[in-house]
């Protein structure tokens, strides 16, 4: 006789898929690294967190020293969630492990927007988990400011294992700053940063996430993303600063109706970084759309720049962009834009480039009375230019002014 | 001496290796005006360009003097800023850079965003500053949008490379209003300090722009150096065969 299994736990999931080595990226041997670090004092005032650390937290957009501009404020450092502030009524903003406690219903959003199985290092994740960031806008609550949350990585040789739910619920508006970023002096680490974000039906929620990373840390985020009918999904993502491997693709599912999903991500890898970023959509619900576009930069480093979009029901959209600038060494972009269509009616379609500078476009510019080095600086800002539709003026400005703060680095 | 705005002397240019320009010779006073004609792939454009000092347009011979100086070797970003400035036939489009930056270059760190919107409101094109230069522009924008960039770099010699071709009868009066403000017509010949090289396949911005003078180039070479209208008067009678007579 068939006997029933009982359904698995989470962490019997996890426990299964242990080994099991990423689809995409080079692996991480999880065991270079450790998982525990010192429990971090709480900070009622962030600003009298060292100076060195709040400028690294500040080059990855988190603002510790005039938080009005903030609707809230969560931060982590190693293990431990160290502050967390709302500002804003109908914002909750607080500590995974906190959230959990709060409430039950926690469980019904865990691992459901990305599965505990997919690999190593979401079992990693599961298994060791040093909390994360709970935010949620409650029903109809449009928030103000953007709210920022701060992953930061000190002690030198951990591995960073957080767990943040995102929820913007029916009818909210949402924004969300995420600065990553470790201390100076890091010099080995490891950053597995689960996220999983909900947007209920009407609602919006924009996700802006800087990297700002040192040589020696790899980094592996794991992102799922459902959203429902009429909701909005917007994602901008900039890595700048060196990093020494980086491996993600957030998954978005639009499950309802003119649901809408759009990523942007701007890339640099200098020398020594290696990176394989990509985001996937899969539109499901009749009349979903979804943008993704990637602006990748090597100054001497190794990008694999990923899209996917999968139509699966009448009447949607998508469109995919990669473009590549190879602006000096020997870095490699490779561009894999995807489409798949599974029924008739859908519309979806790509463009890909790769290459140097034009040099009729920096004559062009000479032209005008800028020296080559004005001219290619020019082109290169225009290039990283992120315009992203539907972005709060504020927050569009603040994300130009990190991209801005990282070119020269770059020239 | 001193009202030369343009000299060249035995200009012989070649582009990857081919020889294009042979021997041209050529003057250009303050405040002047000139007219270059002449059949497709005759070399009108490689003399632009050479003028302007594109580096693949290679200058084997012969000298280039503006303002009484020798430029045949300098940079193109310095005769640029020397007092040169282009219009191109069909000018790149350069993605993420917007029209709004390329007026900002144009001024050379001297104007301010009221004389970007002015000079954009000028040419028409208030709602392109926001736009990728010349991404998605039609024929008529794109060359509103050259001769703007030149008004807001105010080069001393305007080398205009067919400013009409592509573009409907309205926005050429459009366009020939903004090259006479771009070349101080509106002010005394021997009081203006600007001039001007029109490269025109039709003549029709003549009807707009006032060129004194003119010239046929038939296979890299100059012929019927004088008064403008009548040139492009036999041009349109007896076709570029008639001037071809003059170089052989």
């Amino acid at each position: 006789m068939h006997q029933v299994e009982p359904p698995k736990t989470t962490k019997e999931k996890a426990k299964a898929v242990s080994a099991k080595p990423a689809s995409l990226g080079a692996d991480v041997d999880l065991d270079k690294y450790i998982s525990s670090a010192e429990e971090m004092q709480y900070q009622e005032d962030p600003s009298q967190l060292p100076e060195e650390d709040q400028k690294r937290m500040a080059q990855a957009g988190i603002i510790i020293d005039e938080q009005s501009q903030r609707s809230g404020t969560i931060i982590q450092m190693d293990n431990s969630v160290i502050h967390s502030l709302t500002r804003q009524e109908g914002l909750e903003v607080m500590a995974t492990s906190q959230a959990l406690k709060r409430y039950d219903w926690i469980l019904d959003y865990w691992w459901r927007a990305i599965a505990v199985d997919s690999d190593k290092y979401t079992a990693h994740v599961e298994l060791n988990q040093n909390d994360g960031y709970f935010i949620r806008a409650l029903p109809h609550t449009k928030v103000v400011y953007p709210v920022q949350a701060c992953l930061y990585l000190a002690k030198n040789n951990l591995a960073q294992n957080v767990h943040n739910i995102i929820i913007a619920e029916e009818g909210s508006e949402l924004h969300i700053i995420t600065g990553c970023t470790t201390s100076p002096r890091q010099e080995f680490g490891l950053h597995l940063g689960v996220s999983e974000f909900y947007i209920k039906p009407g609602a919006k929620l924009t996700f802006t996430m800087i990297h700002n990373w040192t040589p020696g840390i790899a980094v592996r985020p794991r992102t799922g993303v459902i959203v429902e009918g009429n909701g909005i999904f917007l994602s901008n993502y900039v890595i700048m600063k060196p990093v020494h491997s980086l491996q993600t693709n957030p998954v978005a599912r639009c499950v309802g109706e003119n649901a809408t999903v759009r990523f942007n991500s701007v890339l640099v890898a200098t020398p020594g970084s290696m990176m394989d970023v990509g985001s996937s959509v899969f539109l499901d619900g009749k009349g979903s759309k979804t943008e993704i576009i990637s602006r990748a930069i090597t100054t001497g480093g190794d990008i694999v720049a990923r899209g996917y979009v999968e139509g699966n029901a009448p009447d949607v959209k998508g469109h995919l962009e990669c473009r590549g600038l190879i602006l000096m060494g020997e870095g490699i972009i490779h561009a894999i834009p995807e489409l798949r269509g599974t029924l008739a009616g859908v519309d979806l379609s790509h463009e890909a480039a790769v290459g140097k500078i034009a040099e009729e476009e920096v004559e062009y510019l000479m032209a005008r009375g800028l020296t080559r080095s004005e001219a290619t600086a020019t082109i290169v800002r225009g290039f990283l230019r992120v315009d992203i539709e539907g972005l709060p003026p504020l927050l569009s400005a603040e994300l130009q002014r990190a991209i801005e703060a990282s070119e020269k680095d770059i020239m | 001496m001193g009202d030369i705005a343009l000299s060249i002397e035995q200009l012989t240019v070649e582009v990857e290796g081919r020889e294009i320009l042979h021997n041209i010779n050529l003057e250009i006073n303050r405040g002047e005006t000139h007219a270059l004609f002449g059949p497709n792939g005759s070399g009108k454009s490689t003399l632009l360009m050479a003028i302007m000092g594109f580096p693949r347009y290679r200058i084997t011979n012969g000298n280039i003097i503006f303002k009484g100086q020798d430029i045949t070797r300098l940079p193109l970003d310095e005769r640029a800023r020397l007092g040169i400035g282009m219009s191109f036939q069909r000018p790149p489009v350069v993605r993420g850079v917007k029209t709004h930056d390329m007026l900002a270059a144009s001024l050379g760190g001297q104007g301010n965003e009221q004389s970007i919107s002015h000079l954009a409101e000028e040419a028409n094109l208030a709602d392109f500053l926001d736009r990728e230069i010349n991404y998605g522009f039609s024929g008529g924008e794109v060359k509103r949008s050259e001769i703007m960039q030149l008004l807001a770099q105010k080069p001393e010699l305007s080398l205009l490379d067919e400013p009409e071709s592509g573009v409907d009868l309205v926005n050429i009066a459009l366009i020939g209003q903004l090259i006479n403000e771009l070349l101080e017509k509106d002010i005394r010949i021997r009081d203006r300090k600007r001039a001007g090289l029109i490269i025109t396949h039709t003549g029709h911005i003549l009807n707009y722009v006032n060129a004194h003078t003119g010239y046929v180039m038939i296979d890299g070479k100059l012929s019927c150096g004088g008064d403008s209208h009548e040139i492009l008067a036999t041009i349109k009678e007896k076709g570029y065969e008639e001037c071809a007579k003059c170089i052989r």
